[in-house]
């Protein structure tokens, strides 16, 4: 599939619509281990996004990325807003000026957002942060010659469950020590539910 | 006169705001900005006030960012990379109150970064900040 703005957005409306339906899930999941408000910062984050790109018109993938990663800088907060946002920032900086931006692409780009979350929050796999999906889906869309989106959203499922048995090593859930074990990390399924909406785009195909 | 300037990150505006007059008390001349808090003076901390802050702070001999917590670490060095500023600045491991206390002092008597850097680092033992 070829990567167009209009995909990034629907990417964004998918997402924002699972973000708000499982707002008092990823609620719940953050009281466990955190201080229960990443489904206010993501819904309201999310919804933020969607208002604005339905706004503008964008002539590049690489500005709507780039638009993303500072609305969710802006308006996510936490921990989650640095980390979603450079993520994003980095997936711009990946397709920016590419004429053509296939899947490929966009895989490459996946793991350099990935290795800036790691950059940025200081953290690396098996800490129980977002991370834990970020990086298994990242592996299977480089390794693979074409992307599934049953499999992609297979291996986002399984990762967030992984995250369950994990200790936390990093955040607010880290004071828990074995505590936190038992849980799913609510970034693990804020992730989850980013690459299930990707997935979701992928299986549509190319809408121009 | 040009000095290092300083710029203060905490979650909360007050502990900026307050900061920053505990340092007035004694130095008036070296910039001191506050970025605590988010624009809307919520708890947290906002890119695009620390990126105002740090260019508001630089008077071309550098910033020094002191801050409180996790979260202000990631924001603060997301306001540097996206600021792609010229001058040099520095995110220092200290204390936010007793660091930028020292290195308001240390850069009101003319000194570089790298000198109120080590000063600052010989005051305070490395520690971890969650």
């Amino acid at each position: 599939m070829i990567w167009k703005e209009v995909d990034i957005v629907s990417w964004m409306d998918k997402t924002n619509e699972k973000i708000q339906a499982n707002k008092s899930e990823l609620t719940i999941l953050d009281r466990n281990i955190g201080d229960g408000d990443h489904g206010i910062n993501m819904s309201r984050g999310f919804q933020k996004i969607v208002d604005q790109l339905q706004e503008t018109n964008y002539s590049s993938v690489s500005a709507v990325l780039k638009d993303v990663a500072m609305l969710m800088i802006r308006h996510i907060g936490g921990a989650s807003g640095p980390l979603y946002g450079t993520a994003f920032l980095r997936l711009s900086l990946a397709t920016e000026n590419i004429q053509t931006i296939d899947t490929t692409t966009l895989a490459k780009g996946f793991h350099a957002a990935t290795a800036g979350i790691k950059q940025r929050g200081k953290a690396k796999s098996g800490e129980k942060t977002l991370i834990d999906v970020w990086s298994p889906v990242t592996k299977y869309m480089n390794d693979t010659e074409e992307i599934n989106p049953t499999k992609l959203v297979q291996v986002a499922e399984l990762a967030m469950e992984n995250t369950e048995d994990m200790l936390a090593k990093k955040g607010r859930a880290a004071y828990l020590k074995e505590r936190s074990i038992g849980h799913i990390d609510p970034g693990a399924m804020s992730s989850y539910l980013l690459f299930q909406s990707l997935a979701e785009v992928l299986e549509g195909g190319s809408t121009t | 006169m040009t000095y290092v300037g300083i710029v203060l990150v905490s979650h909360s505006e007050k502990v900026t705001d307050g900061l920053k007059e505990i340092i007035r008390e004694v130095i008036e001349d070296v910039p001191v900005e506050s970025a605590g808090g988010m624009e809307d003076g919520l708890i947290g901390t906002s890119v695009d006030k620390i990126t105002t802050a740090i260019r508001q702070a630089d008077q071309g001999r550098g910033v020094l960012i002191f801050y409180d917590l996790g979260s202000a670490k990631m924001n603060t060095d997301l306001a540097i990379e996206l600021a792609d500023l010229q001058e040099e600045v520095e995110l220092v491991e200290a204390p936010l109150i007793e660091g930028a206390y020292v290195g308001a002092v240390e850069a009101s008597i003319g000194r570089d970064m790298t000198e109120i850097l080590a000063s600052i680092h010989a005051s305070f033992p490395k520690i971890e900040i969650g």
